[in-house]
């Protein structure tokens, strides 16, 4: 089935290890991911002011480039990208008077119909084949592989586009389970990475890894799993900065959900793309007999 | 009308029926011909060009030119030497659009997103009005060329600007005060110095000119008369367009 797919470009650039491995896995689902043929960044921030509409031209631009592709839902993976999208998406729902003025200010394109859906790719899969159909589709399950679950906030907030349950959300659990993966009790899941602090004010973010990390080992987790590019960079590659800062922290692998859902479902290692996640997660893989 | 004007210059003679019309240069009323290019009508209402003109054919990009027509809101812009004038056309040149260019050496930079973030930070504050490519006169699509740098795709960005005739138009209308013309050049220069094969058949051709290949052939035709200077312009040989066949060799290969 196709899917029409917008990347953002942090897929493109340090997180290709995620658009990989989601492509594959999706493949293996029945899933063709197919990327937007014209796309720009999706404003990276959803914009509060009640009087902008100029940040909210990228998003809505992307969900014209959906409908010109003859689509009407598109999926995104990217936790930023799909809050920005989704809110723009929602508030041209229920602004028509603003819709009109920004379709108006656009007038090389065609009128935006807000009857896109933006979808995040794990609610996709849930929606559109179910767990079960995922669980009858794994070729080589996660036995043993003890997991924390991360959403960060822009998963969960605010609740016009939450995935799940804004305090406890089950939704990547869930799925994880179907994998075969033992999920551990996690209360940090919906707290914040310190985000974009990691350009101007580092010691925030390496006080939030050394404690999402630190709490994540102390509750059993092998591994991390998330669904955003810039929670990734700071619990993952940070590592090494809170490492140097944190003299007793331990380290931990932090992988995409789609890395461990393209193993679960058979697909090729090289598509996980695990070299460019900072702490190599082969070893414990490895340990628990899950790869060779 | 015409018949009152005065020949000057390079003023054509026109004939008596010429169709003339209203354009607001500047803010002052002229009356021009009608078939005039806005540079030529600039030179018909007696200005001079001292900026704001090169080659005359579209190419050099020194003659953007704002304006608007009659009874549309829209902020139009053309190269003035390419855009016919219309009646009740306010108009002025943009010869020159202040922008910053970054120095660097083309060996120490690699085509990469932080490269963009070094040189041309702004470059990540497009919110993709779109306005650019409403401006430019070249019809690129220059918010995608920026998407595309943004993406990190020095390729498409490339692609995307090449007939970028740097008028600047782009970066007057920005919002965001970005410097398209001259980030997309950057872009152009990393593409092509560190992505882009290198050509080698220019390498060969210019050993073999170092090595005066050519001088005897240019030799003969300094020798030989008028009549047959022309007669062998006339009939040398083009690889048919739109040069499909890579194998393509014309019959005569002694200057190959
Ligand atoms: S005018 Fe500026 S802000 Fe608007 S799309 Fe072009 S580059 Fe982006
Ligand atoms: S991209 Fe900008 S500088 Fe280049 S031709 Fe178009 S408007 Fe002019
Ligand atoms: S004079 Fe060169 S583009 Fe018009």
């Amino acid at each position: 089935m196709e899917v029409s797919y917008f990347p953002g470009c942090t897929l493109k650039q340090t997180a290709r290890n995620f658009e990989i491995s989601a492509i594959s896995s999706c493949k293996l689902l029945g899933l063709d991911l197919t990327e937007l043929s014209r796309w720009n960044c999706c404003g990276t921030v959803y914009s509060l002011s009640t009087d902008d509409s100029m940040h909210h031209l990228a998003p809505i631009r992307n969900l014209i480039r959906v409908q010109e592709d003859g689509f009407k839902e598109v999926v995104t993976l990217c936790s930023m990208c799909y809050n920005t999208l989704k809110q723009a998406n929602e508030l041209m729902k229920k602004e028509p008077d603003r819709l009109k003025k920004m379709n108006d200010f656009m007038y090389r394109e065609e009128d935006y119909i807000p009857d896109v859906e933006v979808y995040h790719l794990v609610t996709y899969i849930k929606e559109r084949l179910g767990y079960e159909k995922v669980r009858e589709l794994v070729k080589q399950p996660l036995t043993g592989l003890k997991v924390a679950v991360y959403y960060g906030c822009l998963l969960l907030r605010p609740d016009s586009i939450k995935l799940d349950d804004r305090e406890n959300p089950m939704i990547m659990e869930d799925l994880l389970t179907a994998l075969g993966a033992e999920i551990i009790d996690y209360p940090f899941s919906n707290e914040c990475c310190g985000s974009y602090h990691t350009l101007g004010q580092k010691e925030i973010v390496l006080n939030r890894t050394n404690k999402l990390i630190t709490e994540a080992r102390r509750d059993g987790a092998d591994v991390l799993v998330l669904s955003c590019p810039e929670c990734d960079f700071n619990l993952d590659h940070r590592q090494k900065d809170t490492l140097e800062k944190y003299p007793n922290f331990q380290t931990m692998p932090v992988l995409y959900f789609t890395q461990l859902l393209n193993i679960a479902l058979g697909g090729n290692l090289e598509d996980c793309g695990f070299e460019l996640n900072y702490i190599d997660p082969l070893p414990v893989l490895r340990e628990k007999g899950i790869i060779k | 009308m015409s018949a009152e004007l005065k020949q000057s210059g390079d003023k054509p003679n026109l004939p008596p029926d010429t169709k003339m019309i209203e354009v607001f240069i500047m803010g002052k009323r002229y009356k021009v011909p009608a078939t005039l290019t806005i540079q030529k009508a600039i030179e018909w209402a007696g200005f001079q060009f001292l900026r704001g003109c090169g080659c005359r054919g579209g190419i050099c990009g020194a003659c953007p030119t704002i304006y608007r027509t009659k009874d549309d809101y829209k902020l139009k812009i053309g190269l003035a030497c390419q855009t016919v004038v219309e009646d009740g056309m306010y108009l002025v040149q943009l010869p020159f659009v202040p922008a910053q260019k970054s120095e660097y050496h083309i060996e120490d930079e690699r085509p990469t997103i932080a490269a963009i973030e070094k040189h041309y930070p702004e470059t990540f504050r497009c919110v993709q009005c779109n306005t650019c490519t409403k401006a430019c006169p070249m019809d690129i699509e220059v918010m995608q060329y920026i998407a595309e740098i943004i993406k990190g795709d020095y390729k498409k960005a490339a692609e995307l600007s090449s007939s970028c005739i740097m008028c600047g138009m782009c970066a007057a209308r920005c919002p965001a005060e970005l410097q398209q013309f001259n980030v997309a050049m950057f872009v152009r220069r990393m593409y092509g110095r560190h992505v882009l094969p290198k050509a080698e058949h220019l390498q060969k051709r210019v050993k073999e000119i170092n090595e005066n290949k050519y001088i005897p052939f240019l030799d003969e035709l300094g020798e030989i008369s008028h009549d047959e200077l022309v007669e062998r312009y006339k009939s040398r040989e083009w690889q048919p367009e739109p040069y499909e066949d890579p194998n393509w060799q014309p019959k005569e290969t002694k200057y190959l």
